[in-house]
């Protein structure tokens, strides 16, 4: 942590943390179009990026980041549901021909439209199923304004070492409620370095790996030939059916992400000696999370907190950490119980205790009331 | 230096299909104009004529069915070099999937050349009709002839704004054609018409290009525009978001040792958000924590509009207000906004405007003219009347953060002040 004299106690709210991370971290442009409840990201993105850009539709924004993407820029965009739906094919191209750039994802009641200004947690299982094949795609998730400052940073960092789109995943309440914060208290955000690939003696493919993911050349250089594409390909980046090699390359899109996965695993474990129960929630649960496990605590009871930040691929570790507590209750704010669906399945053990709620934040008192019946 | 632009001379179409043509004649043009084969970034699409970039020397970047035109704009976005090319090549079916993205590139006059193929019909996919496919043209799925009035392409991008749009017959030599749409400030688009052997020509035995594009109401041409180029200027900014926040120094106290949740409803226009970001600051200045949230229908101008404010001496992480301990309510919107809430509030105070009727409650009722310092400030004046009557924190501190925000000027503080101290 550090201090310094321009920083300090002010109203603030996550949108403003958020892009003002990104741009500090290396974001360079914000693409998008105006949607509940993304629109503060889209205002602080027009003040704050070097290029803002209108689209008029989502499928251009995300097209017009792939471009941008291309040329070495690490884009942004911000968006709900029903743009993200739209979005989808272009972020499957994206993630296919291997372009950088980072999706906020500000999740709010469905189905459809459903209701633009109410929050809520119903878009982990469609983002855990947006590529086709299944191949994952990281996912972080904010859990409180130094995560809107933090994770915001590092979802541009996963994007350029590991060559994907990112999604930065939040909801209406996180980045439209103002608080009390205190900026002095936010770390210092490097500018995420892009060593682009610099061998001018060999000839560079655009997708031959090193330690998984292809060195990164944009198309504005004439050193070498970059050829990008969303079909499948070989190494070169030349279509192919489904030769060994253009396989090996599809494969290789899904490791990345796993076996890469320590470079961005993050979570919050507060333990307190003796505890036999754990409360998990992210997001905007996750404030609720911490004020019941504070009153449990409070009233006697040892709680411990699992706040993931890390969301897809699901880290194994997950897993561990609830298998060691003899009762385990796990709040989101959808009905159907998403996070748990990826933990166990359709086989949720049954010290598992789930608390879910629709179109209404889960207050620390219905948690609280799970963890003492 | 400039080098060939194509890998080889034997290119992966069927015989006599016009992409082949396009293809060498685009490559031609550019060599002529001076491009090196890396100065140009060709985005391709689906169909086929997507399938030329392994047989080009030019940076390639092939994307979605339809999409070209936007990847294609993404790519110029990000150019800082405008000695380089972006070409994009888009079939009659691409055309029709992604127009917006044409039209949108042609509207911002974006310094990149659109070549459609227009071979009138799904070649890919079996010879389907297109939105581009000429009215009377016979595909495997207009067997009659397409009995629609296709999409005029040229006429469409030139009125969005492009710098220049042609139609040309895909027929010998077009090269010179080419050059010329390449050479080009601003958006550019050129539709080769051709006719697909594979299909075009078997279900229209006979018919000659020029012939059908003539019979179904197109001419070949070309047409200017002289809307200005899109600069990259346009749009740049730069500011820390940070620095354009307002420090809050604690300089008041108040009398707060616990949570207070209070909810203030109005109508919209009467400075519900405005009353209760300045209560939410004025409390900062005292050392308390807050939180603010905003409630109001999608029409922000009519109807409701509800804050939801926590003030706690320690910091606040669930910001949500079931039933609060304190309600100002200053309007009928916002009344029935809650009225469920006030009725469930056990203790606690309700501030309502005298007009109103409040409802069943087991909260404190102090019932006030808040409406006489006139609707837009009627908000203000309960919110002020609250933390005096209340005791929270210092008064001074909400007149400090009136002057600080600059309101003192715009809001009626000393009248307000006044009837504060009558
Ligand atoms: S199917 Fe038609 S468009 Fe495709 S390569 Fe053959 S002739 Fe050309």
């Amino acid at each position: 942590m550090q201090n310094t004299e321009k920083t300090g106690r002010t109203l603030i709210d996550g949108s403003r943390l958020m892009i003002e991370a990104l741009a500090r971290a290396g974001a360079d442009a914000f693409i998008g179009y105006p949607i509940t409840p993304a629109n503060l990201l889209y205002l602080y993105g027009s003040q704050r990026m070097d290029l803002m850009l209108s689209a008029p539709d989502e499928i251009t924004t995300l097209q017009w980041m792939a471009g941008l993407s291309a040329t070495g820029k690490l884009p942004v965009t911000a968006t709900s549901f029903p743009g993200y739906a739209l979005m989808l094919e272009s972020v499957n191209m994206a993630y296919m021909m291997e372009l950088p750039m980072v999706i906020i994802l500000v999740q709010r009641l469905g189905p459809a439209t459903g209701t633009a200004t109410c929050g809520a947690q119903g878009d982990l299982l469609l983002l855990h199923g947006s590529i086709s094949g299944g191949h994952p795609m990281p996912v972080l998730a904010t859990s409180g304004f130094e995560d809107c400052w933090k994770l915001a940073a590092k979802a541009a960092e996963v994007a350029v070492r590991l060559r994907t789109p990112v999604v930065l995943l939040t909801s209406k309440e996180e980045v439209m409620t103002q608080k009390s914060f205190d900026t002095s208290l936010l770390e210092t955000i490097e500018r995420v370095d892009r060593p682009w690939y610099s061998k001018t003696c060999c000839s560079y493919k655009s997708y031959k790996p090193g330690n998984l993911v292809p060195d990164f050349l944009p198309v504005i250089q004439k050193e070498h030939q970059v050829r990008l594409n969303a079909s499948t390909h070989d190494q070169e980046g030349i279509l192919q059916h489904s030769t060994t090699e253009a396989m090996e390359n599809t494969r290789r899109l899904e490791e990345k992400v796993i076996n890469r996965m320590n470079e961005y695993i993050i979570y919050e474990h507060d333990i307190q000696a003796g505890a036999d129960t754990l409360i998990v929630a992210y997001g905007i649960t996750a404030s609720a999370a911490r004020d019941a496990a504070a009153s449990l605590r409070r009233k006697g009871k040892p709680t411990d907190l699992l706040v993931p930040a890390s969301l897809l691929p699901i880290p194994a570790e997950y897993l561990d950490i609830l298998g060691r507590y003899s009762k385990v209750v796990i709040a989101e704010e959808n009905m159907n119980h998403q996070l748990a669906t990826l933990l166990y399945g359709q086989q949720i053990p049954k010290n598992i205790q789930l608390v879910n709620k629709l179109g209404k934040m889960i207050s620390p008192e219905e948690i609280i009331k799970e963890v003492l019946p | 230096m400039t080098g060939s632009m194509l890998k080889t001379q034997s290119l992966p179409y069927c015989k006599g299909c016009g992409h082949d043509l396009i293809a060498v004649h685009t490559t031609k043009a550019l060599e002529r104009l001076g491009y090196d084969p890396l100065d140009v970034i060709m985005v391709t699409d689906i169909g086929c004529h997507g399938i030329i970039d392994k047989c080009l020397n030019t940076h390639t970047v092939h994307g979605l069915h339809g999409r070209s035109a936007a990847l294609g704009a993404g790519v110029f976005f990000g150019l800082e070099d405008t000695d380089k090319k972006v070409v994009v090549f888009i079939g009659d079916c691409g055309a029709t999937i992604g127009l917006q993205h044409i039209l949108e590139a042609a509207r911002l006059n974006l310094d990149i050349c659109v070549v459609v193929h227009n071979n009138m019909l799904y070649g890919m996919t079996g010879g389907q009709t297109s939105g581009l496919t000429p009215q009377g043209f016979r595909t495997t799925t207009s067997g009659e002839g397409n009995p629609l009035t296709a999409y005029d392409i040229c006429q469409l991008t030139h009125t969005a704004g492009a710098s220049y749009v042609a139609r040309i017959a895909g027929i010998g030599d077009i090269s010179a054609d080419l050059e010329k749409a390449f050479s080009q400030k601003g958006f550019s688009l050129i539709e080769i018409m051709e006719i697909c052997p594979s299909y075009g020509v078997k279900l229209n035995p006979g018919r000659k290009l020029k012939d059908v594009v003539k019979e179904s109401g197109r001419e070949f041409g070309e047409w200017l525009g002289n809307r200005q180029v899109f600069t990259h200027q346009q749009g740049k900014k730069n500011s820390d978001l940070l620095q354009q926040l307002q420090l809050i120094k604690k300089q008041f106290s108040h009398k707060l040792d616990d949570l207070q949740t209070i909810v203030i409803s109005g109508s919209a226009g009467e400075g519900v958000q405005l009353s209760a970001n300045l209560l939410a600051k004025a409390a900062m200045s005292t050392g308390l924590e807050v939180t603010q949230k905003g409630s109001y229908p999608v029409t922000v101008g009519v109807g409701f509009s509800t804050a939801e404010i926590n003030l706690s001496p320690d910091s606040v992480n669930f910001h949500g207000i079931s039933i609060p301990r304190i309600a100002i309510i200053t309007s009928t919107d916002g009344l029935n906004h809650n009225r469920n809430r006030i009725q469930q509030m056990g203790s606690g105070t309700l501030y309502i405007d005298s007009s109103l009727t409040p409802p069943e409650t087991s909260a404190k009722i102090i019932s006030r003219d808040f409406r006489s310092m006139g609707a837009r400030n009627a908000s203000i004046y309960a919110m002020m009347y609250y933390i005096q009557e209340s005791g929270v924190f210092d008064m001074e501190a909400i007149y400090h953060i009136m002057e600080m925000e600059g309101k003192s000027g715009k809001l009626p503080v000393e009248k307000i002040r006044e009837a504060l101290n009558d």
